[in-house]
């Protein structure tokens, strides 16, 4: 954390979205995290997406649990919707507001303790809805809040900063979601921006589930010799398997791509989403081919990343229900209830 | 690119755009920060090191610091560093017993021909190593164009007897009402070198018809001069300024204290032309002077032995694509009516008084040529400095060429090569105190620029001697100091720690850090998390980062070194260390014996 709060001066070149913003605009207060924090680096990654996606600030609400990757929410967009909910309830209390809500853009931020401890329960029922939201987990391995023990996504061997390697299986977070049918799951790393910001794009823009599990390296518990989550362990493990270029509504795909690797995929609002495959014979529309690969390279000792399965057609959670598509919080109030009479014969029916 | 060197001294000192662009290279941070705690004698004398009089050029310096501040990229107007230098001479305590004391003779004898700021500065630097300094001045004052030219209510003689008179007390014999007529004459007379600081005495005539039909038609210097020595007391009602210049910004303003009630300055070209700084056009336009653009004058208009008006031709200019003005095509006539004319429109060296066979040569302006280097003329032992070196700039340059030229001096009495001189040389020392404490100021303070109180409007003209400028209160000067961004404070990267986190990327407020591959320098500016567009400014460039091979790299052009990248680092890679540029004077070349710099001292 720093003692100043970053000055408000700016470069005057700054790119400027197509609401008149820059990125500063999409900032939060300073950061109390570590300095050095993955998280940190992941809470600006979001902020580019949501900049370059011009996405209005009252349009987004921001979820998150407890955790240091629930801290990040008041680290970005400031002028947003916001809900810090209790440990690991995080995607019940975003069902909740986008139940009522639809018309909002929603981001969760959770970890791995939030997610895949506490939470794990939340977490599956999230995905089995396919609730239209995107789903961020700051994923390093251990409870930087309660100093540094092991999470259960820590990987088997991998040593803490003091006492015994962990010898449990981890939960592997993009596994689980493959399992359960999310129709969007990508893996990144916060180290490296230029493949999560389109993920974080693609993601946001996506209609239904969409998981992005990114490495997040604790700088102060989880960077040392022998981690697994480390910086260094992760740059020199990870592969990208399939890079995505975000391409937004109505533009043209105008990036060069090498014959047989880009495979173009559409998205609800038109933009579309470009996979790049660094390995040829990867699919990603494909559930089970994804969860045989990831797999297979998780034994390997290799990190992959990129966007790892995508399925455009499962409806979310409102198709699935039939709901109106106008928010309910904007339905008058006799359009909400069948009125008292009504009310009373359905009572009745179960006398 | 290739890694940047910090080691090289001249890389830090072009960060601080201020210091670098002060032709004595004044360490402004440092000065402004030693105010800030209310040391105003310390902050004297970090100033007089470099500039020598600070009272005088915190008022009346031509100041190529402010324009070159950083402050103004990154918000509109510079810190107002003269007139905090102003600040620190006005509230010193007694520094008499800090100044320089002259030295036991070492039997060497220079002559300095003009007591203006060139010379004294010479005198300055070389009476403490011992010279026997002679200093010979055609008026009865010292001071040059300071005394002479620059009116007594922008520059009070007292500030200028006292800090002249801190160098005359070294022991320098001052021979006043002394004009030398004749360089051979000078040169028989022994001395072990001599330095010229004449300055440019002579203003630029005006060959148009009825130039010479009217005694109404004055020379802009000669006659600041005949004010300033009380030769001259009144002039007409209505006076015409021809140029627009800082001499004639001086001339308008000393018109209205001598009885004239509607001065008019008439400018040749558009206003973005004008020669004048922008601040003595503010200040000369406060007293209601009003300024004629696109006038070109034609001739003088007599009738009966009487100035009566001037002819001007009306010019229009056209700009072609590149912003440039033509020639201008005359669009019809105009006469102005008047009682006086004064005439600024430049300066001129002369040299009447230096033989032609002596071994002095001249170019085709008759200018000396002078080595821009060592100040020497092509006849060994002769220097020139200030405005008779290289012609008409102004008080911060005869500074600087006055340090140069007592370097050179030294080393040519001492029978040293005068091209072997000491290197400049740089200190870095890290300012961090704890977790998140700095030893300076890095909060960026928003506070807009505080502005100059002056004497009332109607008081000001009632004596020719009135100070305008009453100098920042002591509220002023507590915001003004908060504005300075300290860019000797240095962010100083060990890439050899990086472990590229991006924490400092994200933190800088002003997007000036990027990690990429490295590349040639116009492909490292294109790429950068905002495009370097600011050539004059240099990219920082890392060696390559331990984990990615890839290289850190800083767009110099906007930090606001508030050391928020410092403090997000982990690991220690980023530091804040003040850079203190170390500059060689004469001293250091008499006392450094096996040492390679300066001591900055």
């Amino acid at each position: 954390m720093s003692y100043i709060a970053k000055p408000k001066v700016a470069h005057p070149n700054l790119p400027r979205n197509k609401l008149g913003l820059t990125a500063r605009d999409y900032e939060g207060t300073v950061s109390t995290l570590c300095a050095g924090c993955g998280h940190d680096s992941v809470t600006a990654a979001i902020i580019q997406a949501v900049f370059q996606l011009n996405i209005e600030p009252h349009m987004l609400a921001k979820m998150s649990g407890i955790g240091c990757s629930s801290k990040t929410p008041a680290y970005f967009v400031s002028s947003s919707h916001g809900f810090n909910s209790v440990h690991g309830r995080m995607p019940s209390v975003t069902t909740g507001a986008n139940a009522a809500n639809r018309s909002l853009t929603y981001i969760g931020v959770s970890g791995d303790g939030d997610s895949l401890s506490i939470g794990a329960g939340q977490f599956v029922h999230a995905i089995r809805r396919n609730l239209n939201m995107c789903y961020i987990i700051e994923n390093n391995g251990v409870y930087g809040l309660t100093k540094g023990q092991f999470s259960a996504s820590a990987d088997v061997g991998s040593k803490p900063k003091k006492g015994e390697p962990n010898e449990m299986e981890p939960i592997d977070p993009v596994s689980v979601a493959l399992a359960l049918g999310a129709t969007y799951v990508a893996r990144s790393f916060s180290g490296d921006r230029e493949q999560l910001v389109p993920l974080i794009k693609g993601a946001l823009t996506h209609k239904g589930f969409a998981l992005v599990d990114v490495i997040s390296p604790c700088v102060t518990f989880n960077d040392h010799e022998g981690s697994t989550k480390s910086y260094k362990h992760t740059r020199q493990f990870y592969h990208h398997v399939v890079d995505a270029d975000f391409v937004p509504p109505a533009a043209e795909i105008k990036a060069a791509y090498e014959e047989g690797s880009a495979m173009p995929v559409e998205l609800h609002d038109g933009s579309k989403i470009v996979l790049r495959k660094v390995d040829k014979a990867y699919d990603p529309t494909s559930r089970a081919a994804a969860f045989s690969y990831l797999r297979d390279r998780v034994n390997a000792g290799e990190i992959i990343t990129g966007l790892l399965y995508i399925d455009g057609l499962r409806k979310e959670m409102h198709e699935v229900m039939g709901n109106t598509t106008t928010p309910l919080c904007q339905l008058p109030l006799d359009g909400l209830h069948p009125g008292a009479a009504e009310l009373k014969k359905i009572i009745s029916r179960y006398r | 690119m290739k890694p940047t060197d910090t080691s090289n001294p001249g890389y830090f000192h072009k960060v601080v755009d201020c210091q670098f662009a002060c032709p004595a290279h004044t360490d402004v941070p440092e000065y402004i920060r030693l105010i800030a705690q209310g040391r105003f004698g310390d902050a004297y004398i970090e100033n007089r090191k470099s500039n020598v009089f600070p009272g005088i050029l915190g008022r009346v310096c031509d100041r190529p610091c402010e324009p070159a501040c950083r402050r103004r990229r990154v918000e509109e107007r510079p810190v107002a560093i003269c007139r905090l230098k102003r600040v620190a001479a006005d509230h010193k305590n007694d520094i008499v017993d800090r100044l320089p004391k002259g030295g036991p003779s070492n039997g060497k004898k220079v002559a300095l021909i003009g007591a203006g700021c060139a010379s004294l500065t010479v005198a300055n630097d070389l009476r403490p190593l011992g010279y026997d300094v002679t200093i010979f001045e055609a008026h009865a004052t010292m001071g040059g164009l300071m005394r002479s030219n620059i009116p007594q209510f922008r520059l009070p003689p007292k500030v200028l007897d006292e800090e002249i008179g801190y160098i005359v007390d070294m022991g320098v014999e001052v021979k006043l009402n002394h004009r030398i007529d004749s360089m051979r004459t000078l040169l028989d007379e022994g001395f072990d070198a001599v330095f010229v600081g004449t300055g440019a005495p002579r203003g630029k005539n005006l060959e148009i018809p009825g130039r010479y039909d009217s005694k109404n038609i004055h020379i802009g210097i000669d006659w600041l001069e005949s004010v300033a020595f009380e030769h001259q007391n009144s002039i007409g009602k209505r006076v015409l300024i021809i140029g627009v210049g800082n001499t004639a910004m001086d001339c308008c303003r000393t018109s209205l204290r001598l009885g004239a009630n509607d001065v008019k300055v008439m400018a040749r070209k558009p206003r973005e032309y004008f020669k004048a700084s922008a601040w003595e056009l503010e200040d000369a336009e406060e007293e209601n002077v009003e300024i004629l653009v696109n006038h070109s004058p034609k001739d003088f208009v007599i009738e009966k032995g009487k100035l009566v008006g001037m002819t001007f031709e009306l010019i229009e200019y056209k700009t072609d694509d590149k912003g440039r003005i033509d020639r201008g095509t005359v669009t019809g006539e105009k006469v102005i009516p008047c009682d006086d004319v004064i005439l600024a429109i430049g300066q001129d060296n002369a040299f009447p008084w230096i033989e032609r066979d002596l071994g002095i040569e001249f170019n085709e302006w008759e200018c000396p040529i002078v080595d821009e280097t060592t100040m020497m003329c092509s006849r060994d032992g002769i220097f020139f400095g200030g405005d008779s070196a290289f012609g008409p700039k102004n008080i911060i340059w005869a500074v600087a060429h006055g340090h140069e030229a007592a370097i050179s001096m030294h080393k040519y009495c001492q029978g040293e090569n005068l091209t072997d001189r000491l290197p400049f040389g740089v200190n870095l020392s890290s300012q961090k105190m704890g977790m998140h404490e700095w030893s300076y100021s890095n909060d960026y303070d928003p506070t807009a620029r505080r502005l100059m109180p002056h004497v009332d409007l109607k008081q000001r003209f009632k004596k020719l001697d009135i100070e305008v400028e009453l100098g920042f209160t002591l509220e002023q000067t507590l915001q003004e100091v908060e504005r300075c961004l300290n860019c000797d404070i240095q962010t100083v990267f060990a890439a050899e720690l990086c472990i590229e986190c991006d924490a400092c990327l994200d933190i800088c407020p002003v997007s000036c850090l990027t990690i990429t591959e490295n590349g040639d320098e116009a492909d490292l500016r294109a790429r950068l998390a905002v495009p370097a567009l600011n050539l004059a400014q240099d990219l920082y460039v890392s060696a390559g980062l331990p984990q990615t091979a890839r290289v850190m790299v800083k767009d110099e052009d906007l930090c606001v070194h508030c050391g928020l990248c410092a403090e997000r680092c982990p690991t220690g890679a980023w530091d804040m260390q003040k850079s203190h540029v170390l500059i060689p004077y004469a001293v250091d070349e008499a006392t450094c014996g096996k040492r390679k710099t300066a001591t900055g001292s």
